[in-house]
Parts: structure tokens; C-alpha cells; sequence
């Protein structure tokens, strides 16, 4: 692992340098909050953010976009619609690259998607050390997703005045070469420097979890006509919010709309979510997973089972996006606990 | 140009025949000729520019494709309300084929019993011509079929060939007769009693409204029927086709892609499943 310093005065002018040749995307302040947007002024991000609206998913798979575009004349003619350009996300915390590499998965798995993977294959990753926890919701450290050592092309570490650089890549390497060549290999004082920021990191972080997160799936396998789902599904508004927010949640709806001349019309790929109710309606009006509470025990054996099954990857990371979204404090890590409570009750 | 997953391919809408208040057979091909390339069981994506997709299964065999498919569509949204109204000639888009249909090669040499429910014969029929064109690399061929009223049942030329022939046991019962009607009245299961089968050798296939399957697997697993030889095509709303939208996600399991055919083995532990 390759290691440089950069000077923090000079992060503007490598956010500019990167601008001229690619979409930077970065955390911007929102009101009170912070999202991830295309920058088009350096001053704009805010590296000391401390956590998102939406992960930075937003930059690869967007709320909504068009997949593919029909032209009607008599018969019809279809044309594809993959939207990719050569894009910089900037910032982007640990807990969000870890969910970037179950999204990877996803994807590419089975049938490659080329909206996703076009846009993946042209993003490069200038990830930050969190050293603090964001808030009392965050449980990055019991998942394990408080740090990282890959996943990422470049990856920044506070250490006061400058950033230490980790190259993860050789397209970091080159990224760093071209744009921010006052980059230099780090001295010993400043890997000193590194190891202290790192160290005084780890006590600042709470475990969560009353547990190890790998016993997840296997915990979760005893739970499924646990009670709490019925408590859970009875404090459901069926909103959608945990879902959105969620940075490893990707299910969509595909959804086809005309245009006023109706010469033309536009297949869209729109955020969807399990939790709405007509999620797995049919046709016929079969509902099958029509109790909130089953929608909800979905979300949570998604997140904590079914994905690392499939992928390898736990679907949740941490980020306790979805604990400060809820409108009726449904919480994931109060539930993981307390199945695991009742579990070991016995 | 990339590809996209979610492009279809543009087909011609060759024939359409009707069937039922309900239902019409469309005959599809693509103006290639190129065939679909389907297994028996496996569904395609159908579009209507602009107005949206639906996954249709298809009924024909491949066996009987000749550059052809055929799709037994019931009137029931936007898509098929539309669907319903084009004419011959008329274009639609096609994504597929998908999923994991019937595996006919692990059938070969045994007795096979179909017990198609309503519409539930829109993918079987696919298995079942394919059986009845290779009719000599099976055992004993049953079909029992249930429809609601006689004005519902499908495919009624087919369910005549099938009923005439020595080489085929065929059953049909319907929930309600009419003033028309002589044949057997009661729910499908009422059928069961009427054949006997050699359960070690006997392979069952089911498809039709959760209501209907749930007592079908049950008789079928009473004739001693091994879970493992027990067929079920599962309906899910389906968005994608290709695994990613989560829409038709039974628990861990995709019926777009792991299905939408199951065998009893593989589903009956799966909460939502049946």
C-alpha cells in the first residue's frame, strides 16, 4: 500500500483539477444536512460532513433514469440508453464503500448491468477515514465498515493540516500524479502522525451490536416468526424512507412512459421499495407480502441474511441511515439486539 | 452502443386467436425469424411501448416453434388491456427468454402427471406438447384440469386431441357447470381419486392460483409422490427478469431466476413461498 501526503490547502485545487475532466460528485451541506451532489465549485464540499442523506449510491444507480428509449412510427424501434461518464465520487465514508462492493456484486452478478457497470467501470473512488462516529446512531465499528483497505482508488486520512493519501490503485496513482502532483511520499513524522490519529480513532467508536455481526445470518435464521415483527409491522407507515436511504438497497421498477407526441417513449429504472404495499402484488391481486410486518422482517433478513448469501457481503453496513429516517423509530440495531436477546435468553 | 438489459427486442404479433372472455393466444415471431430459443417453463417480458412490460409465460412448445412462440395472455391490466385490443400484424417488444422452466430431460422415461389450475395451463401447455411430441420417451401421461366454468377452460381444440387419445388419461372438471355441461363437476382435487399412479416413477407438475396448487401438492404428496418430483411454476410480479429488481424475491430465493419453476423439495420451507 503506497502512502502520500497531501497539504489540505491543496484539496481545492485537485477538486478543480478534476472537475475540467470529469463529474466530480462530493458531500455538500443540505440545511442542516449534507448530501452527495455534483460539485461545481471546490468550496462546495464538505469533507468534515458527517454522514449523507442518500449514500453516495445516488452517483451510480440514480433515483430514477433512462434505460432505454422507443421510437413509434407504425412499428417501433428500440434504442438502449446507457448514461455513463468519467466520474470522481469524492469523500465517500468507509461505511459507503463497503456498501458499494455488495452493490458491485449485485450487479454484475448473473446478468451484468450495464447502467450500473458502464458507470461503476468509469466512477474512480477518493474515499475519507471517518474519525469520529457521525452520531449516536452509527454502527459502522460493529460491522465492521469503520475503516477500509480497499475499494477504494484513493483514500484520505485527517491528520491535521495534510491528508494522508492511501493508493489503493493504479488509477489512484494516476489520478495523483495528474492532478495533484504536490502529493509526496509521506515522512516518518507523518507516519507517526498516522499511527496516532488511527489509534486515537478506535476508542471513539461504540460497538452497538451486542453481538458479532457474523452470527447475522445464523441468528436470523432462528427469527423468522419472531414477535418483534408484529411490533415492528405495527409501527410501519409503509414509507419507503429506510429503503432510500439505505446504501445497499438497489431493487428498482421499471416504468415506461410516453411522450406528449406519443412518437416517442422512455423506459425509466425508478428507485423502488419493499416496503411499499404493492411491492410483490400480481396481476390477479395476490399480495404476497402483504402484512407490514412481513415487509419489514424482508428488509431485515435482506439486509442481515439473504445478500450475505447470495453476494458474500452483508446488506448492511452501519450507517444508521435508516434509524435517523424512520418516523416511528423503527430501529435495526435495537432488533438485531433484540432477537438476539430473546434468542439467548433460553 | 451498450446494450441494456431492459431493451427489448421488437416481435410481430403473427396470429391472435381468442380463447375466452378472459383470454386470448397470441402468436408471436420476430421479423428475423429467429426463434426464441425457449425451455418449457420459461417466461418472457412483454412491452408495449409506452405503455409497460409484464412477464407473460409462454405456452408453446419448442418442440412446435417453426419461428415461433405463443403467449396466453388474460386481460387484466394496462399492458394486456392493451394487448388485447392490437391486431395482427401489430408489434410488440420481447426480453427474455427467462428463467429456470421444467427440466424434461430428468422426466424422460417416467409417468408424468399434469394438474394444470385456470390459467395455470398457460405454462404447462408448453411441457405437456413437448411430452406429447416426444410421446414415446415418456410413461403414463395424465392430465387432470380444473377451471372455474366451462366458458373458462382453455386451449378447448387441444383438451378434445388430448382426450381422445388411447396413450393419455385425461380429466377436466370445472368448479360450476352450465346447461352445456356433462362432464365432471368439483374442484380439481375432486379428480384425484379417479387415478392411481405409480408414486417411486411418477413425475407431477401443478400450476394455477395459490388457493388451487396448495390442495394439488397436497393430494399429490398423498399419492406418495416424492417431494423432489414435485413441479410447481410460481407467479411473482417481476420488474427485471434478469435478478436485480427484487420484486419476485420469495425469501432468499428469485422465481425470475432460481424459477419460476420449483421443485416441492425446494420451496416447502420457504416462508411465502406456497
Amino acid at each position: 500500500m503506497r502512502l502520500r501526503v497531501l497539504p489540505k490547502g491543496q484539496v481545492p485545487d485537485l477538486v478543480r483539477a478534476l472537475m475540467a475532466d470529469y463529474r466530480v460528485w462530493g458531500p455538500k451541506a443540505k440545511g442542516p444536512q449534507f448530501a452527495f451532489e455534483p460539485l461545481y465549485d471546490p468550496a462546495e464540499m464538505r469533507l468534515d460532513y458527517n454522514i449523507s442523506i442518500l449514500s453516495p449510491k445516488v452517483a451510480l444507480q440514480p433515483p430514477q433514469e433512462r434505460v432505454a428509449v422507443f421510437r413509434m412510427d407504425g412499428g417501433f424501434t428500440v434504442e438502449p440508453v446507457v448514461e455513463a461518464e468519467p466520474t470522481v465520487i469524492f469523500g465517500m465514508h468507509t461505511c459507503d464503500l463497503h456498501a458499494l462492493a455488495l452493490l458491485d456484486r449485485a450487479f454484475s452478478a448473473d446478468f451484468p448491468d450495464a447502467h450500473y457497470t458502464e458507470r461503476r467501470q468509469q466512477a474512480l473512488i477518493v474515499s475519507i477515514e471517518c474519525l469520529q462516529p457521525c452520531d449516536e446512531h452509527s454502527f459502522c465499528k460493529s460491522m465492521g465498515t469503520w475503516t477500509a483497505d480497499s475499494g477504494y482508488d484513493l483514500h484520505l486520512i485527517d491528520l491535521g493540516d495534510a491528508y494522508a493519501v492511501y493508493v489503493g490503485t493504479e488509477a489512484g496513482e494516476a489520478l495523483l500524479a495528474k492532478y495533484a502532483p504536490q502529493a509526496r511520499p509521506a515522512a516518518d513524522a507523518e507516519v507517526r502522525r498516522l499511527n496516532e490519529v488511527m489509534s486515537a480513532k478506535w476508542p471513539r467508536f461504540p460497538h452497538r451490536l451486542n453481538f458479532d455481526a457474523a452470527e447475522l445470518p445464523a441468528l436470523l435464521a432462528t427469527a423468522y416468526d419472531h414477535p418483534i415483527w408484529t411490533e415492528l409491522g405495527d409501527r410501519c407507515l409503509s414509507c419507503g424512507s429506510c429503503t432510500n436511504v439505505c446504501p445497499t438497497c438497489y431493487c428498482f421498477n421499471v416504468i415506461d412512459s410516453p411522450e406528449l407526441s406519443l412518437k416517442e417513449a422512455v423506459r425509466l429504472r425508478r428507485w423502488d421499495s419493499c416496503q411499499l404495499d404493492e411491492f410483490a402484488r400480481v396481476a390477479s391481486g395476490e399480495n404476497f407480502r402483504e402484512a407490514r410486518a412481513a415487509r419489514q422482517r424482508h428488509r431485515m433478513f435482506r439486509k442481515g441474511k439473504w445478500l450475505y448469501e447470495r453476494f458474500g457481503e452483508l446488506g448492511c453496513v452501519g450507517c444508521g441511515r435508516c434509524i435517523r429516517a424512520c418516523l416511528t423509530h423503527i430501529n435495526i440495531v435495537d432488533t438485531f439486539n433484540a432477537i438476539h436477546a430473546s434468542q439467548h435468553r433460553r | 452502443m451498450t446494450d441494456s438489459l431492459y431493451a427489448p427486442r421488437v416481435a410481430r404479433l403473427a396470429d391472435i386467436r381468442p380463447m375466452t372472455e378472459l383470454e386470448k393466444l397470441f402468436v408471436v415471431e420476430f421479423p428475423d425469424g429467429s426463434s426464441l430459443g425457449h425451455q418449457p417453463g420459461q417466461f418472457v417480458m412483454l412491452s408495449i411501448p409506452g405503455v409497460g412490460e409484464a412477464p407473460i409465460s409462454i405456452s408453446s412448445s419448442p418442440s412446435r416453434s417453426n419461428g415461433h412462440f405463443e403467449l396466453c395472455v388474460r386481460r387484466m391490466g394496462d399492458v394486456t388491456g392493451v394487448l388485447h385490443r392490437m391486431k395482427p400484424g401489430d408489434f410488440v417488444g420481447i426480453r427474455g427468454p427467462f428463467g429456470h422452466g421444467f427440466p424434461i430431460e430428468q422426466m424422460r422415461g417416467r409417468d408424468i402427471l399434469f394438474a394444470p389450475g385456470g390459467l395455470g395451463l398457460a405454462p404447462l401447455r408448453s411441457l405437456i406438447n413437448q411430452v406429447m411430441d416426444e410421446r414415446g420417451s415418456f410413461g403414463r401421461v395424465i392430465i387432470l384440469y380444473g377451471a372455474k366454468r366451462p366458458a373458462e377452460l382453455l386451449f378447448r381444440d387441444e383438451l378434445e386431441q388430448w382426450a381422445a387419445r388411447d396413450d393419455v388419461e385425461f380429466h377436466v372438471t370445472v368448479d360450476r357447470g352450465d346447461e352445456t355441461w356433462t362432464g365432471n363437476v368439483g374442484v380439481i382435487t375432486t379428480l384425484f381419486p379417479k387415478i392411481t399412479v405409480d408414486p417411486r416413477n411418477t413425475v407431477a407438475v401443478t400450476c394455477g392460483p395459490p388457493i388451487m396448487y396448495r390442495f394439488v401438492l397436497m393430494e399429490m404428496l398423498g399419492k406418495g409422490i416424492p417431494e423432489t418430483q414435485i413441479y410447481l411454476s410460481l407467479e411473482r410480479r417481476m420488474k427485471c427478469g434478469v435478478s436485480k429488481c427484487g420484486h419476485c424475491q420469495i425469501n432468499h430465493l428469485y422465481a425470475c431466476k432460481e424459477g419460476p419453476v420449483f421443485t416441492y423439495a425446494q420451496i416447502k420451507n420457504v416462508p411465502e413461498a406456497l
